[in-house]
């Protein structure tokens, strides 16, 4: 363990090569401390409540605890080289929480994400009376913690409680059910922030833009698609990686409703796998390469939706 | 007889743009209203009134059965969500200014590592953290304390991201020059120049941090095993999870949802122009 946090604390404060900032005098040493000063902390912070733990799971995934000989020892950590990825990967269980969460990206994102760009271009480009109250209302869910928005939800969608179970074309807390029901909840929660990031945006599209667009004869949504969206396409494409990275982190949601319907397994998404794994069975191996898979596929993720971004605008 | 039709178009596409707004107004509020309708309903009302009726006014009943429950630990779950979401946000929001302004406007060995760390810090999802983060706490001993929860979540790189944007739009460097002829150190000049300058952007780190830990889950879920250090999102899943088997955990479980909820609302409502014109800040890079 030692070894992983040294590495991680050099790789961090790693001395540049840079030369020092041309300062004249005895103050120079000063200068040079006081930005350091200032970005302490946060790389303090940084160094032990991410990069440290990021090593220590790493370094985690790569044992497994077993009973040495008869048992009479206790038992120790044993370096297992893939064999924790490997257990995870052809877990049954793990394949499902894929899925789960696969599908359940692909409904929420697009979805999600179109309606507050649709509202925010309603906001920004149609005459609408009190645009500031639509905004902030649509807003609220935001200010919503997930455990109390899961908590309203489950109890909309309870029979005999809630109105939804008679409205819905789905059985909101059955088996097949509860994967729109999580959609419309995380929608529900995201959307209206989203909107007013779109919607701030928008406000930055120069005036003279699309004063130009009026004047050759583009209409509202001509304007909105082929002038406004291409302009904010950089705030879209952050608004995807962060939408895209809490999607496949979905945890309090599935896990409040468990409360509420035999549907939900212990587990449904990669973080109640994970979190199963660490603190209901205490496979620490087998979490830690769980929640490292995870990472992963956010970075790789991540990394796609910003590589499309750059190249579809170059 | 072109300009009826054009205006009667223009009339029909704009009662097309308010229905739009109206539905996503009422997917937005409604389940607020029942949240307050509900907390207003008797356990018996509950199940027997439309969901968006009143029933018999209960309010009153049920915030003082929610304050009486297990000798008034929903109030010491408010005092923990205000100081873990206060005091966390309030040094946080500091912690990060100062770094994004150093970022921004000051030169330093690894300047540019640093915040190619941070943006990668942005991305690392919480789940990957939390079994690390409770090991090394259970080895510092300090699992199921107030550091536990109140460290890790000071960490926000995000917020050092939007600070760098606010230094870089909003403090111009000869305004730094000067304060350095004057003779004011460094940090002196981060307090008194830069960091007023940066007071929109400052508030809206402030807010946005304090929503994230108010509303943070799984950390505490994790770390915490003594509900006197609850925060009030832990205690209300602890008690939803216990609805099946006691029905009489809905009502406190519905009031107690209604009294956490307020105050965040309230904030964003009152500090509505504050967090617009810092947002929109952060937006321009």
């Amino acid at each position: 363990m030692t070894v992983v946090t040294d590495r991680g604390d050099s790789s961090a404060r790693r001395p540049a090569p840079s030369p020092a900032p041309r300062r004249m005098g005895g103050r120079a040493g000063r200068a040079r401390l006081a930005p350091l000063l200032l970005v302490a902390p946060f790389a303090l912070l940084l160094l032990a409540t991410v990069l440290v733990p990021i090593g220590y799971a790493l370094y985690l995934s790569l044992f497994t605890e077993r009973l040495s000989g008869l048992g009479f020892s206790g038992p120790e950590d044993v370096f297992v080289w893939l064999s924790n990825y490997g257990a995870v990967l052809s877990d049954p269980a793990f394949a499902e929480s894929v899925w789960n969460v696969a599908r359940y990206a692909l409904v929420h994102v697009p979805l999600m994400l179109g309606a507050a760009l649709v509202l925010a271009l309603l906001l920004d480009g149609a005459v609408v009376w009190l645009r500031q109250v639509w905004s902030l209302a649509v807003f609220l869910p935001y200010a919503v913690p997930g455990v109390i928005a899961g908590l309203v939800w489950a109890y909309l969608f309870s029979p005999g409680i809630g109105p939804l179970n008679d409205v819905l074309p789905w059985d909101p807390l059955g088996s097949e059910g509860v994967l729109p029901s999580i959609v419309t909840m995380a929608t529900w929660q995201w959307m209206g922030y989203n909107m007013i990031i779109f919607y701030t945006a928008l406000r930055t599209v120069p005036r003279d833009v699309l004063e130009a667009a009026r004047i050759d004869g583009a209409g509202p949504v001509r304007t909105a698609l082929s002038v406004k969206v291409p302009i904010i396409r950089p705030t879209i494409f952050v608004a995807l990686v962060f939408t895209v990275i809490g999607s496949l982190q979905l945890f309090t949601e599935p896990l409040v409703l468990r409360s509420f319907t035999g549907s939900v397994t212990s587990t449904w998404t990669p973080s109640l796998y994970v979190y199963e794994a660490a603190f209901i069975t205490n496979d620490y191996g087998r979490a830690a390469a769980a929640s490292l898979l995870l990472a992963l596929a956010c970075a790789v993720l991540s990394a796609l939706v910003m590589r499309l971004s750059t190249r579809r605008s170059g | 007889m072109n300009g009826a039709h054009r205006n009667g178009s223009r009339w029909t596409s704009r009662s097309a743009v308010h229905v739009v707004l109206v539905l996503a107004t009422l997917y937005s509020v409604l389940p607020l209203v029942w949240l307050v309708t509900s907390s207003t309903k008797s356990l018996g009302d509950f199940s027997t009134t439309g969901a968006f009726e009143l029933g018999e006014w209960n309010l009153g009943t049920n915030v003082g059965d929610l304050l009486a429950e297990e000798d008034g630990v929903f109030l010491h779950w408010a005092v923990n969500s205000l100081l873990y979401a206060g005091v966390g946000a309030l040094l946080g929001a500091l912690i990060c200014s100062a770094c994004g302004y150093a970022i921004a406007k000051l030169d330093f060995p690894g300047r540019r590592a640093l915040f190619a760390v941070t943006l990668t810090g942005v991305l690392v999802p919480t789940t990957a953290l939390a079994l690390p983060l409770y090991l090394l706490a259970s080895e510092l001993r300090i699992v199921d304390t107030f550091w536990a929860v109140f460290i890790p979540l000071l960490t926000n790189p995000f917020g050092v991201y939007l600070a760098r944007a606010y230094a870089e739009a909003a403090i111009p460097g000869e305004l730094l020059e000067a304060s350095r002829m004057d003779g004011a150190g460094e940090l002196r000049t981060f307090f008194t120049v830069a960091l007023p300058l940066m007071r929109p952007g400052v508030v809206t780190i402030l807010l946005f941090q304090f929503v994230g830990i108010w509303n943070n889950f799984f950390l505490p879920l994790v770390m915490l095993t003594d509900p006197k250090l609850f925060p009030i999102t832990l205690g209300l899943y602890q008690w939803s999870s216990r609805v099946t088997q006691f029905p009489s955990y809905t009502p406190l479980v519905i009031t107690g949802s209604l009294l956490a909820v307020v105050p965040l609302i309230v904030a964003f409502v009152v500090l509505q122009r504050q967090w617009r014109s810092g947002l929109a800040a952060g937006s321009v890079k």
